[in-house]
C-alpha cells in the first residue's frame, strides 16, 4: 500500500486554498439547512380545513429549507389547553404553539416576545381590535401573534324565515348583502321581544346557559352592551352596580323565553337546536351553517349571520381570537418567526379563510372584506357581514376590562352566566350579587 | 440480592406513585403565578370559600349514594345470576359485565345522547305516557340523579362479580343447617349470607368509594360540573380551577384534599376487616 506524504509547504498551500473556497463561494444549503422546527395546530372544526395551514407550511418550508412537523391538537375537552400547560411546565415541546384567547397571557413568561413581526404584521395588514390587544399584549410587547386559523365572533346565526313570520324582522332587509346595516332599531329591546314572539311560536331562540365558551360569550356581550362590569380594568370589584343590576334585569326575562334546559348546554347544543329546526336563532360562528348545509339544506338555506342588538352603552360582539405563541425555550425561534410572518400575509390569510369556508377570521382591520364571506351560500352573502365589514360593533370578550388574570377566572368559571342563572332561579338580585362579589374577591389570587 | 430484586418495583413506585405524589405536594405549597412558596396558604384560602364546601359536600353525596346502590344492585343481581343454572350462568355473567368493560368515556357520550336538550331518547319515549320534557341535565336534582345513575350503571357489576365469587365460597352446609333450623329466606341472608360476605363487602366499598370519589369522566362528560357548579366532584372542580384557570397550585390543592378524607375511610374499613380476620 503506497502512502504519500503531505510536505509542510503543500499542507499550508491546500489550507489556504480551502479557505479562500470556503469563504468567497456562494453559500450552498442542504435540503434542511435552516433546522427543524415542530408545530402545534389547532386542530380545525372544518373539515378540510387543516389542508391550508399544511399548504402554506410546506410551501415556507421548502423555501426556507426547513424540516417541519406539524401536530394537529384538538380542543375537544380542553386537549390543547392541556399541551399548553404542560409543555409550559416541563419547558419543552414545540417551537410554535397555537393557543387560545386568554393563555398568552397566562403563560406570558416562558413566551417570546414577537414585537419585531407584529409591527410589520400591522402595518401591511391594517391594525388589530382592542380585544385581540388586550388579550396579546403585555405591557407593552406583543406575547403572541394573532392567528387567522380558529378566531370567531360569535354573532347572531337568524332563521330568515321564522324572524320574519314571528317577530317581524327582516334580518337580510337589516344587513344587506354588500351594504352597511342598518340596525337604528336592532337594539337588545326589540331582541327580547323577537326572543318572547319566537318562544311563543315555537321556536324559542337558542342560547345556553351552562359554562362552556357559547353560553360565556353571550352573556359577555349582553354585559357589556349593559356597561356592566365585574371587575373593572383597575382590578376593583364592581359587581353592586346599577349597569349590572339593569342587566341581570334583562337577563331574567330572557331567560324565560329560552329552552327550559338552556342550563344544561355545551357548544354544542345551539348548533343542533338551529340545525334541528327548532330555533329562530342562535349566537354562534358559522360552523352551525357550515354543517346544516350539509346535513339538513332546507335549514341551511335559511340562516344568515349579522351583528348583535345595541344595549345602552353600545354594540358589543364576542370576539374569540387565536393566537401563535413562540415559546422562549424553543430552539428555533428564528425560523419560527419566519414561519409566522408567512402564515400572516395577506394571500395566507385568504387561502384560510377560503378553505374554512368563511369560519376562520382575520384579526386586522382591512382584512374584513375577503370575497369569500361574499359568495359563500345558499343563501348567497349569508357571510356577508360575519366579519364586521363596517365595524358597526365593538369586539369584546366576556369579563374584559378586568386584568387578564382575573377575568380569565370570571370567564373559565362563567361567572356571568352563573349570576344571570342564580337570579333567574328565585334568588334575590342582593344574594346573587354577594354571591358574584365573593367569587370575584377569590380571583384576585396573584 | 432480595433489594436488587424487588429494585424494579421500587423504581417503578418512585416514578409513577411517589414522584407524582410529591410534585402534586409541592405544586399545592406554591402561588398562583408559581413563583413563591406560600407554605398552606392555598388551603387556608380554599376553606374560605363557599364553592369549595359545596364541591366537599357534593362529592360526600355522589361518592356515598353512588356506591350505596352500586352495592345494592351488585348484591341482587348476584343472587338473581347465582341461583341461575349453572349452564347458562356464564353468559349472563358476561353480559352484566359489559357496563363495566366499556371504557367509560365512550358509554358516557351515549348517556350524554339520551339525555340530550335536543334529540333526548328518554324525552322522546317520555312523551307518548304524557310525561316531561324532563331537564335531565339543566336542572340541579335531575343533574345529581343522571350522574349519579350513570355511576351506579356503570360501577354495579363490578360489586355484582365480586359479591357472586363471595356467594359461591359459601357452604353450602351452613344453608342447610340453617334450612333445619327454619331460618325463612331473610333470616338466611342475614344470619349466614352477609356474615360470610363481610369482608368483601367491606374491602369492595373502600375500592368502590376511592374509585368513585375521584370520579371525572362522568361528570366532565355529561355536566362539566353544572349547572350552577351544583354537579362538581373534587377531581372535576380542580381541572376547571387548575387547567381551565390556569391556577395549577390551587388546582393541585383541590385534588389533594380528597387525601385525607379517603385515608379516613380506609383506616376505618382496613382496621374493621383485620378485627374480623383476627377473630377469624
Amino acid at each position: 500500500m503506497s502512502r504519500k506524504t503531505l510536505t509542510r509547504r503543500q499542507f499550508v498551500a491546500t489550507t489556504a486554498m480551502s479557505s479562500a473556497a470556503l469563504i468567497t463561494a456562494p453559500y450552498v444549503r442542504g435540503a434542511y439547512a435552516a433546522g427543524k422546527l415542530s408545530i402545534g395546530f389547532w386542530d380545525h372544526w372544518v373539515p378540510g380545513a387543516n389542508k391550508a395551514s399544511t399548504d402554506l407550511v410546506n410551501e415556507w418550508a421548502a423555501k426556507e429549507k426547513v424540516e417541519v412537523s406539524i401536530d394537529y391538537i384538538t380542543s375537544n375537552n380542553k386537549k390543547l389547553e392541556l399541551t399548553v400547560a404542560a409543555e409550559a411546565q416541563a419547558k419543552s415541546g414545540h417551537d410554535i404553539l397555537q393557543m387560545p384567547t386568554w393563555w398568552p397571557h397566562a403563560y406570558a413568561d416562558n413566551l417570546e416576545p414577537v414585537n419585531d413581526i407584529m409591527e410589520p404584521i400591522i402595518k401591511q395588514n391594517g391594525d388589530v381590535n382592542d380585544t385581540v390587544k388586550y388579550l396579546g399584549q403585555a405591557g407593552g410587547k406583543w406575547l403572541a401573534v394573532p392567528a387567522t386559523v380558529g378566531s370567531q365572533i360569535k354573532g347572531p346565526c337568524s332563521r330568515i324565515d321564522l324572524m320574519k313570520k314571528h317577530a317581524g324582522i327582516d334580518v337580510q332587509e337589516m344587513y344587506p348583502v354588500g351594504g352597511p346595516p342598518k340596525v337604528d332599531n336592532w337594539t337588545m329591546e326589540t331582541f327580547l321581544k323577537a326572543a318572547e314572539a319566537c318562544h311563543k311560536a315555537g321556536f324559542a331562540f337558542g342560547i345556553g346557559l351552562g359554562e362552556t365558551t357559547d353560553s360565556v360569550d353571550t352573556a359577555g356581550a349582553i354585559f357589556q352592551s349593559f356597561g356592566a362590569d365585574l371587575v373593572n380594568a383597575k382590578g376593583d370589584v364592581t359587581v353592586k352596580t346599577d349597569a349590572v343590576r339593569q342587566a341581570l334585569e334583562f337577563y331574567k326575562r330572557l331567560i324565560a323565553v329560552l329552552p327550559a334546559d338552556a342550563a344544561s348546554w355545551d357548544d354544542a347544543s345551539n348548533n343542533k337546536w338551529l340545525i334541528s329546526g327548532r330555533g329562530a336563532m342562535i349566537l354562534n360562528p358559522p360552523s352551525s351553517w357550515a354543517v346544516a348545509k350539509r346535513d339538513a339544506p332546507q335549514v341551511a338555506e335559511q340562516c344568515w349571520t349579522h351583528g348583535f342588538p345595541a344595549g345602552p352603552k353600545g354594540r358589543f360582539a364576542p370576539f374569540l381570537p387565536y393566537f401563535w405563541g413562540v415559546w422562549s425555550f424553543g430552539k428555533n425561534k428564528e425560523a419560527a418567526k419566519s414561519l409566522l410572518t408567512h402564515l400572516s400575509q395577506p394571500s395566507s390569510i385568504e387561502k384560510f379563510v377560503a378553505v374554512s369556508g368563511g369560519y376562520d377570521l382575520p384579526a386586522f382591520a382591512n382584512m374584513t372584506k375577503l370575497k369569500t364571506w361574499a359568495e359563500e351560500g345558499p343563501p348567497k352573502g349569508t357571510l356577508f357581514h360575519y366579519p364586521d365589514p363596517y365595524k358597526h360593533q365593538t369586539m369584546s370578550i366576556a369579563a374584559s376590562p378586568a386584568p387578564p388574570k382575573i377575568a380569565q377566572q370570571i370567564y373559565s368559571q362563567a361567572t356571568l352566566t352563573k349570576l344571570a342563572l342564580r337570579y333567574a332561579r328565585g334568588e334575590t338580585i342582593e344574594q346573587a350579587l354577594a354571591w358574584a362579589e365573593g367569587e370575584c374577591e377569590g380571583f384576585m389570587r396573584s | 440480592m432480595a433489594f436488587f430484586l424487588t429494585l424494579p418495583l421500587i423504581l417503578l413506585i418512585a416514578l409513577f406513585v411517589l414522584y407524582p405524589a410529591f410534585y402534586s405536594m409541592h405544586l399545592a405549597t406554591l402561588n398562583k403565578s408559581m413563583q413563591k412558596f406560600v407554605g398552606l396558604g392555598n388551603f387556608t384560602f380554599l376553606f374560605k370559600r363557599d364553592t369549595f364546601w359545596m364541591v366537599v359536600r357534593q362529592s360526600c353525596i355522589f361518592a356515598i349514594t353512588a356506591v350505596f346502590f352500586k352495592a345494592l344492585m351488585g348484591f341482587i343481581v348476584a343472587h338473581f345470576v347465582h341461583n341461575l343454572p349453572a349452564k347458562g350462568q356464564r353468559k349472563w355473567r358476561g353480559m352484566l359485565l359489559v357496563p363495566w368493560v366499556i371504557p367509560p368515556a365512550m358509554s358516557t357520550l351515549a348517556w350524554l345522547w339520551l339525555f340530550d336538550p335536543s334529540y333526548s331518547a328518554f324525552n322522546y319515549t317520555l312523551s307518548f305516557f304524557g310525561v316531561g320534557p324532563i331537564p335531565w341535565l339543566g336542572d340541579t336534582f335531575w343533574a345529581r340523579f343522571s350522574v349519579i345513575l350513570v355511576n351506579v350503571w356503570y360501577g354495579a357489576p363490578f360489586f355484582m362479580i365480586m359479591y357472586l365469587a363471595a356467594l359461591k365460597s359459601v357452604p353450602d352446609q351452613l344453608y342447610e343447617a340453617a334450612a333445619i333450623d327454619g331460618a325463612n329466606w331473610w333470616q338466611r341472608i342475614w344470619y349466614v349470607t352477609l356474615p360470610m360476605m363481610r369482608n368483601i363487602i367491606a374491602i369492595t366499598t373502600l375500592f368502590s368509594l376511592i374509585v368513585t370519589f375521584a370520579n371525572f369522566d362522568i361528570v366532565r362528560i355529561l355536566t362539566s360540573g353544572g349547572p350552577l357548579d351544583s354537579t362538581h366532584l373534587f377531581a372535576t372542580w380542580a381541572f376547571q380551577v387548575g387547567i381551565q384557570s390556569s391556577d395549577i397550585p390551587l388546582g393541585a390543592c383541590v385534588s389533594l384534599f380528597m387525601v385525607p378524607i379517603l385515608a379516613v375511610a380506609a383506616i376505618f374499613i382496613l382496621r374493621d376487616v383485620n378485627k374480623r380476620g383476627n377473630e377469624a
